[in-house]
């Protein structure tokens, strides 16, 4: 039998379950689609993973999976989100992000002008960050088993020596650094909603930390304790977890926290605090008060970083509160939010 | 945010804290109940209690419509969305509300009720005209403020000839319920009520008007300072309250002018009362029965009803026996004099009206307070 497929009809066709099935179509699907759009030595050799070589240094490790709804958005895609997310994990540490990986689970009818641009966009991502998509796998589920398309991710990256930034290391009288506005992303996937399509300029943050967070440690060094990044749960979540596990409090002062208009305005209407909601292309740094100023000033030296502000600092505190003086002269608690965000109708 | 910002200003809020400091008679408490959720809301968002001197003390009321509706309500409306011709379509806050044995909308979604939240009642009409093959109930709750839309879409239907749509009704009324709570003074031996003045409404005096608290303040006694949901909107009621206690006065006075008109909405207030009737009674959560509080569809629009077109029948459960609801709402208690809250009693696992909702007194104070129960507050 000879070996005749016909070509990938991308702007006409949809994924079927052949394509998941292992034989010709999939190959077909990988080669022409996936390896066309991440393209690289690795993944030209076709093996079932890939080797490479690390530098010094410890290897970090992280895995993710990507869910969003809808799956294009104002600022980018399930793609570039999940290229971006895994980066960020990474970079949390302090590290270099290196390698990636990257399973799709498609389902049934999912039109493969669609998976071009989402695979196209997570190669552009990829290469931008300066990291590689070296193996991956395709599964695909009947209709109806999964919402279009989800992507699981993993990643690796290295850690320079002697660097170690951890919950732990948070002290009474540390600085919180927060790079720059909040909330884009998490209003710019809710305008998009079926149920609650609203119109607005916002577009989601997502973005690849990991070049900012390298110029943060190279002004703050050891100075700098612990970054993350407030994805779901916002910054109140992020926060709360830090301050648990570092045994600490903090004290924010709403005055410094930098939200867009725009978004300020949606959460008003939708009666959501930003604070809940959710950012693909920020970090929460908490430093040393002695460097806390030579981390700011390079965090806004950069493009990712120019709305970057100091928002308050640890406290002891045997509750792990996490207190805020609001800008109108009170204080309040920043909680955890309860089960998942949901507007009030009054 | 024009029009926002400016009553969030926090020098002006400083002004007014100070004028009420130096009004205020120290010699005496000045108890004052925001009704509205919402207040209670801006109370806690903006740590407002801080800026107040100790003797006034802000009594949160029963006003968040989702935390009133009683436990029978939700699994009335649990056992409808678990019909399978059913979708039912309501507003966000009420998908968490816990029904008996932690039951919930958002739960029995995940057991395969068809529920959907909507912003508004027309995406319920358009979800009706989308599956015309299955029976769209829309669960309707609310104060006066929601009650237009509902009986809006209800007219919408009918010009629409839509015959696979139909309304739960839980509209209920503010003023019975503030009567109902100065009238019930320790019946229920929680003990006395005592509050000095209310904070009026905001968005609910849009649509009714002034006129309808009036009674309230001739008859019990108490001033009622009707005001917006902004924190300076707040301050500067609490202190023209402060004003009237000091002058003994008791009168409906308006610090929104900027939204609420004596006489309200009158439009609204027609397409109410073309649709709507009062039902003879009408269970609160925390409050028990209060006559006349509730509305219901009137006889020309039954076939809108969903309790008779599916035969729903009134369920009645009864909360946890040590839940202190009843005495919060009144403000006889606080949050932290009830043995279940923040032990099995929280935002995520709310077993008493007043956790339910962020709007909810001790949902509140949980989220946004509960730090001063642990440091001494400053004297000032």
């Amino acid at each position: 039998m000879r070996g005749h497929q016909a070509k990938l009809d991308i702007s006409n066709g949809c994924i079927d379950l052949s394509h998941g099935s292992g034989g010709r179509a999939m190959a077909q699907l990988i080669s022409g689609l996936f390896h066309e759009a991440f393209g690289n030595e690795w993944l030209a050799r076709g093996n079932d993973q890939s080797a490479f070589d690390v530098g010094g240094g410890r290897m970090v490790m992280t895995t993710d999976g990507y869910v969003v709804s809808p799956l294009f958005f104002p600022g980018g895609n399930i793609g570039t989100l999940a290229v971006h997310g895994t980066v960020n994990d990474i970079a949390m540490a302090g590290a270099r992000p290196l390698y990636l990986s990257a399973g799709f689970i498609i389902e049934e009818g999912f039109r493969l002008s669609h998976l071009k641009m989402i695979a196209e966009c997570m190669g552009e991502a990829a290469r931008s960050a300066g990291v590689h998509i070296i193996t991956g796998d395709t599964k695909v589920v009947e209709r109806g088993k999964a919402d279009g398309l989800f992507i699981s991710t993993a990643g690796v990256g290295v850690v320079p020596v002697g660097l170690d930034l951890s919950a732990e290391n948070a002290r009474v009288g540390d600085r919180v650094l927060i790079s720059g506005t909040l909330g884009d992303h998490g209003i710019a996937i809710m305008s998009k909603r079926q149920n609650l399509a609203f119109e607005t300029d916002i577009i989601s943050d997502s973005a690849a930390l990991h070049d900012l967070v390298a110029k943060m440690v190279e002004a703050g060094g050891h100075g700098i304790r612990l970054m993350r990044d407030p994805t779901r749960g916002g910054l109140a979540a992020t926060l709360n977890e830090i301050a648990r596990q570092s045994d600490l409090g903090f004290r924010l002062q709403e005055e410094a926290i930098p939200v867009k208009p725009d978004v300020a305005a949606a959460c008003e209407l939708l009666g959501l605090d930003p604070l809940h909601v959710a950012n693909e292309g920020k970090l929460v740094a908490i430093v040393s008060p002695e460097v806390a100023n030579a981390v700011l000033a390079a965090m806004r030296a950069h493009p990712l970083g120019c709305d970057a502000a100091e928002i308050g600092e640890a406290i002891a505190d045997d509750h792990h509160f996490v207190q805020m003086a609001t800008s109108f002269g009170g204080g309040r608690i920043v909680d955890w939010l309860s089960g998942e965000q949901l507007p009030r109708i009054c | 945010m024009k029009y926002v910002h400016e009553f969030r200003d926090k020098e002006i809020a400083l002004g007014v804290a100070k004028a009420i400091g130096t009004e205020v008679d120290l010699a005496r408490p000045y108890r004052f109940m925001e009704f509205c959720g919402g207040h209670t809301h801006t109370i806690s968002r903006y740590g407002l209690e801080d800026m107040l001197p100790n003797n006034v003390r802000m009594v949160h009321g029963p006003g968040c419509p989702v935390c009133v509706l009683p436990a029978g309500r939700i699994d009335m409306a649990i056992h409808l969305a678990m019909r399978p011709e059913v979708i039912l379509c309501g507003y966000g806050d009420l998908m968490r509300v816990p029904g008996s044995q932690g039951a919930s909308l958002l739960k029995a979604k995940a057991r395969g009720a068809d529920v959907r939240m909507v912003y508004s009642t027309i995406d319920a009409i358009r979800i009706a005209e989308e599956n015309p093959a299955r029976e769209v109930v829309f669960f309707a709750i609310g104060f006066e403020t929601t009650t237009p839309p509902t009986a809006i879409m209800i007219r919408l239907a009918e010009k629409k000839k839509l015959s696979n749509f139909s309304v739960f009704c839980n509209h209920v009324l503010t003023p019975p319920a503030m009567q109902n709570i100065l009238k019930s003074c320790g019946i229920r031996n929680i003990g006395h009520v005592e509050i000095d003045g209310f904070i009026g409404p905001a968005h609910v005096s849009v649509i009714i008007g002034t006129t309808p608290y009036e009674f309230v303040a001739e008859e019990f006694g108490k001033p009622i300072v009707i005001t917006g949901f902004e924190p300076l909107d707040m301050m500067q009621a609490i202190l023209m309250l402060v004003r009237q206690v000091n002058e003994h006065r008791h009168e409906v006075e308006n610090q929104y002018r900027r939204a609420v008109i004596r006489d309200g909405n009158l439009r609204a207030k027609e397409e109410v009362s073309n649709v709507f009737e009062l039902r003879d009674r009408f269970e609160w959560r925390g409050l028990g029965p209060v006559p006349y509080s509730g509305l219901r569809l009137k006889p020309a629009y039954t076939k809108y009803d969903a309790e008779l077109r599916f035969d729903m029948g009134e369920l009645c459960v009864a909360d946890n026996p040590a839940c202190k609801c009843a005495a919060i709402l009144r403000g006889i208690r606080k949050p932290v004099d009830c043995e279940l809250f923040g032990k099995i009693c929280t935002p995520v696992t709310p077993m008493g009206s007043c956790m339910v909702s962020s709007e909810g007194a001790c949902a509140a104070h949980w989220t946004y307070g509960r730090f001063r129960d642990h440091q001494q507050r400053p004297a000032s």
